[in-house]
């Protein structure tokens, strides 16, 4: 289990979203404990995207705080969200297409050190940055494919090169949607190496599909169901929570469409 | 004043209707396929020229008839062999297509026709007055234009809330790519709409070309205004497009009229004289800085409201 | 693209630090290569008329090249890109002016400076308005922007000069070492000078971090802004540079025709670095010179020649878009249509129907032309030695034939294997599927 403190990396409070006349999160409270990995699981439609996409600034919450290290993050842009630590990769991957996985991750690095407005430095000659680059590509197993261009990588390449995007920055609070999407085992196996790695040291939200993977990595779970939270606990807890079993089984006894 | 008011409403109007005539195929087109076709009011000065041609060989009537059609296949068959190829290519390309397809036609034109304005007349049949006021004859021609945009608009509106085509239509304005896993043949739809666009923009064309001036240079008249339309309107929203349409043509109508100057309007707001280096802007009217009013009046919303008046899909 | 990406597979230390050496004495290589031909050419092309041309493409060139630092590197497209141009122009004119007025000891060489500055100030101003949005949004923007000035500019007659435009003398200014600038071959080297300094700036440019990140939010402008990067911040950075080169190019052409007119901030200017830009390669930064070369050529000799060069632009342009993206550098780029007749020279059959549709296009735009636009000098159109009659049917349907027979015929040799039959197959070495 990884060490702990007693101050929140993240903290939601009373969150609310909604779309029109739709309520996506209906008064989610959540505390995300420094160097945690915490893990949202849920039925589908119950609003993961939505809480990750709130987090990290694509949208803003219609009431309630989000608090990044005790500081109010809600309402922020993305790139301003990004600058106080806290970073996120994509379900559908989203990287650069048409730069090569190490101009990829250059781009993050620089964002990162404050240089990417730096129109006086040969871009290849700034040593700093360009071996930082080098250690996050082997630290993601990409150091090899470096000059291949990311629109031309194999899907399971694709995601470990969404998630050196993500750690490449300063973030010191990770979230990371469903990254296991997709993959074989053996893709899947070394994916979760991978987030165990880079976890080390960091706080680390992960929403994912895959039962085995959660229960293996997180050190506690929260279960989202139509945008509230229902349960919150370590593995074993979740495991034995009788909410849960219902939420879970009864959702494949009667599927009522969920939301989009 | 009475009658400069009735007056500037009436062509306000009117060119408001001509406007949306033009700007409802370009939303249609672009809600559904993302393509903002630039060439739209090229399509415009197409059907005047076709109009002109036709009503010179045959009669107007027919020209009414025959020339739209003719200008809607031409869209389509662009639609189909050109602008289907560079969808591949991105939005860019699309855009660069439809720019290098404006540039085309218009030099297509100058070839056929010459640059000098070909002489479109009023049909004679309709070159007469409908009524007087104010001891101002006001033309049948320009209310027949009214009628005909009025009904145009009246049976685009039947046919997208009343029909199944129109349904889908509507469908594919919000969820293009559901549309398609429903089974529909959508590049179909989309040619057809692409078409249909370009036939109202060449109705627009047949039937203004007697009252404006046919000559090469009408798209290039006519397509930065539509695009104002559209920004101020809102991408995206039919309405949007209807309300700014005749916004625009209100607003520029009303400024064509105003020969009073820019310094004696300042004065009545309370500004007696010229800021620095503006003073060369004091006597101009309002008539002269018509053509800068929509371009204003766009920059103003670009700043306050980025979606348009009626728009949601940005 | 450069020495460095070929040679950086390993990464040995030692290695990494030659890999730069050498790309960097292959870039001071290239550069280098580029001066002495821009000091050469005059005295290669002596005639005034060859100067006078080069000092338009010089001019171009750096137009071009500014564009393409909105097209090409952070993927925006802009069609009121003119207004930068024109208005730093207008400055520059103004500012010469001023100066040979006052005798104030401002020579001639600093006055793109001010041009450039000029373009700087005003793409400030309007660069906070359209950097908001980017894609089609970004295109409708600038295109307003570019009506709105071409629109008001007849207006502001005291800075536009309304109907005759503004006019200067650029041997008027102050002369240093007895150069005022009045023979052509001095503005020649001015210009070239200028467009040097710009195109090695603009490239630097490309070659920083910055230049990284414009290319960031041309790929994927969301991600940007979820690794920590203001996208608006970016977008506007990039477009205030581009005004500021293409107001270095406005001030070239006002010291180069000492007039400047409502038509330098007008919609047809804007587009024509459109397309210069596009033929010519968005995707290189030889790109643009390229197609500024070309198209200034092309407006220079055809005009002359036939009245439809801008419909053959125009075609151009749209074949450009439709079956070559990536412009002429691309053809010629590593894996262009070159590369690839390189290594299978079968490839080359194609060259005879693509240059057969061209010259029945050609024919049937000539005739077009005699029929149309220019039917008053009569119907008989000379076309390479040879006297076509525009009114015989015979000639148009040569034309049609050409061009849809060797279209046909096009479609057909690049068609996928097996919907060829075998004979065509042995003719293009298609090997049996």
């Amino acid at each position: 289990m990884a060490e702990t403190s007693t101050a929140a990396a993240l903290r939601l409070d009373d969150l609310h979203k909604s779309f029109g006349r739709t309520d996506i999160i209906r008064g989610v409270t959540l505390e995300v404990k420094q160097g945690e990995r915490h893990a949202i699981i849920g039925p589908n439609g119950a609003g993961k995207s939505t809480i990750f996409n709130l987090i990290s600034g694509r949208m803003a919450p219609t009431r309630g705080q989000i608090l990044l290290d005790e500081k109010r993050i809600d309402g922020l842009s993305p790139f301003e969200v990004s600058r106080l630590g806290l970073s996120r990769s994509f379900q559908i991957t989203n990287v650069f297409p048409k730069l090569s996985v190490f101009e990829n991750i250059r781009c993050a690095v620089l964002c990162a050190e404050g240089q990417a407005f730096s129109l006086w430095r040969n871009l290849n000659g700034v040593r700093a940055i360009n071996e930082r680059c080098g250690h996050v590509l082997e630290s993601i197993g990409l150091a090899d494919r470096r000059e291949t261009l990311a629109e031309s990588l194999s899907y399971a390449e694709m995601r470990a090169l969404e998630l050196g995007l993500t750690i490449a920055g300063n973030a010191h609070v990770i979230l990371l949607d469903e990254p296991m999407a997709g993959m074989s085992r053996t893709e899947g196996e070394r994916a979760l190496e991978l987030i165990r790695k880079i976890s080390a040291g960091r706080t680390l939200l992960l929403v994912e599909h895959d039962m085995a993977v959660v229960f293996e990595i997180a050190d506690r779970i929260s279960v989202l169901v139509y945008g509230e939270i229902v349960a919150t606990g370590t593995p074993a807890e979740i495991r034995a929570n009788a909410a849960v079993q219902e939420a879970y089984l009864g959702q494949a006894a009667h599927h009522n469409g969920a939301r989009p | 004043m009475l009658q400069l008011v009735t007056f500037s409403i009436l062509n306000g109007l009117l060119y408001g209707m001509l406007l949306f005539l033009l700007a409802s195929g370009l939303t249609l087109i672009f809600s559904m396929m993302g393509v903002l076709n630039i060439a739209h009011a090229s399509f415009y000065m197409l059907g005047a020229y076709f109009g002109f041609q036709i009503a010179k060989e045959i009669g107007f009537w027919p020209a009414l008839l025959i020339a739209p059609l003719a200008v809607g296949l031409i869209g389509a068959l662009i639609e189909r062999y050109g602008l289907r190829r560079v969808h591949a290519y991105g939005h860019v390309a699309e855009l660069l297509f439809t720019f290098g397809l404006a540039f085309i036609i218009e030099e297509l034109v100058q070839m056929i026709w010459g640059r000098v304005p070909v002489d479109y007349r009023i049909p004679a049949g309709l070159n007469t007055t409908a009524f007087t006021l104010f001891n101002t004859s006001y033309p049948t021609f320009r209310v027949f234009i009214l009628l005909i945009a009025v009904a145009v608009f009246g049976l685009l509106m039947l046919l997208v809330t009343k029909t199944r085509v129109g349904l889908i239509v509507r469908a594919a304005l919000t969820q293009p790519r559901m549309v398609g896993m429903l089974g529909h043949d959508v590049p179909r739809i989309f040619m057809l709409v692409f078409g249909l666009g370009c036939a109202l923009a060449g109705l627009a064309g047949v039937i203004a070309g007697p009252v404006f001036v046919t000559q090469p240079s009408m798209a290039g008249v006519f397509g930065p205004i539509l695009f104002v339309v559209i920004v101020v309107g809102g991408l995206g929203s039919l309405a949007g497009a209807l309300i700014a349409s005749l916004l625009i043509g209100l607003v520029q109508t009303f400024a064509v009229a105003l020969n009073v100057s820019i310094g004696t309007v300042m004065g009545a707001v309370g500004i007696s004289s010229p800021p620095l280096l503006l003073d060369e802007l004091w006597p101009v009217t309002i008539a002269q800085i018509a053509p800068v009013v929509p371009y204003l009046l766009m920059v103003l919303l670009l700043i306050f409201r980025p979606t348009g008046l009626l728009g949601r899909r940005m | 693209m450069t020495a460095h990406s070929l040679l950086s597979a390993g990464s040995l230390g030692p290695a990494r630090w030659v890999n730069s050496l050498v790309a960097n004495a292959g870039f001071a290589l290239a550069w280098a290569a580029a001066a002495m031909l821009l000091v050469v050419l005059p005295l290669i092309f002596k005639s005034d008329s060859a100067i006078a041309v080069m000092c338009i493409i010089g001019v171009s060139v750096v137009f071009a090249l500014s564009y393409n630092m909105l097209l090409g590197q952070a993927g925006l497209l802009s069609f009121g890109h003119a207004i930068f141009f024109g208005l730093g122009g207008f400055c520059a004119i103004h500012v010469m002016n001023a100066v040979a007025a006052s005798h104030a000891p401002v020579p001639l060489v600093l006055i793109p400076l001010v041009g450039g500055l000029g373009g700087l100030f005003f793409g400030i101003v309007f660069g906070s308005l359209a950097s908001k949005r980017g894609g089609t949004i970004f295109a409708m923007i600038s295109f307003g922007l570019g009506e709105l000035v071409s629109s008001a500019a007849p207006i502001l007659n005291r800075f536009f000069g309304g109907e005759t435009g503004i006019t200067t003398d650029r041997s008027a200014l102050y002369a240093p070492f007895g150069m005022n600038f009045g023979p052509q071959i001095q503005v020649y080297y001015l210009i070239a000078g200028w467009c040097f300094i710009s195109s090695l700036a603009m490239y630097f440019v490309t070659r920083t971090p910055f230049g990284q990140i414009m290319r960031a939010v041309r790929e994927n402008p969301e991600r940007l802004e979820f690794i920590g990067c203001s996208t608006r911040r970016v977008r506007f950075v990039a477009f205030i540079l581009a005004a500021f080169f293409a107001g270095v190019a406005g001030a070239l052409a006002a010291i180069n025709f000492e007039i400047m007119t409502v038509s330098n901030v007008g919609g047809n200017q804007s587009a024509m670095v459109v397309l210069m830009t596009y033929i010519g390669g968005i995707g290189y930064f030889v790109g643009p010179v390229i197609g500024a070369v070309l198209i200034t050529l092309m407006q220079i000799l055809l005009s002359d020649i036939t009245a439809g060069w801008q419909m053959y632009l125009g075609i151009l342009f749209v074949v450009v878009v439709m079956y070559a993206p990536g412009g002429i550098a691309a053809l010629f780029g590593p894996e262009g249509m070159a590369a690839q007749a390189w290594h299978s020279p079968r490839q080359f059959v194609l060259v005879m129907p693509m240059l057969l549709t061209v010259v029945g296009g050609m024919l049937l735009i000539e005739l077009g032309y005699q029929v149309g636009l220019k039917s008053s000098d009569g119907p008989i159109r000379v076309l390479f030695g040879i006297a076509v009659n525009s009114r015989s049917p015979l000639p148009w349907l040569v034309g049609l034939a050409l061009v849809i027979g060797s279209f046909c015929g096009l479609r057909f040799a690049t068609a996928p294997a097996d919907r060829m039959p075998a004979v065509l197959r042995e003719l293009t070495g298609v090997p049996h599927g």
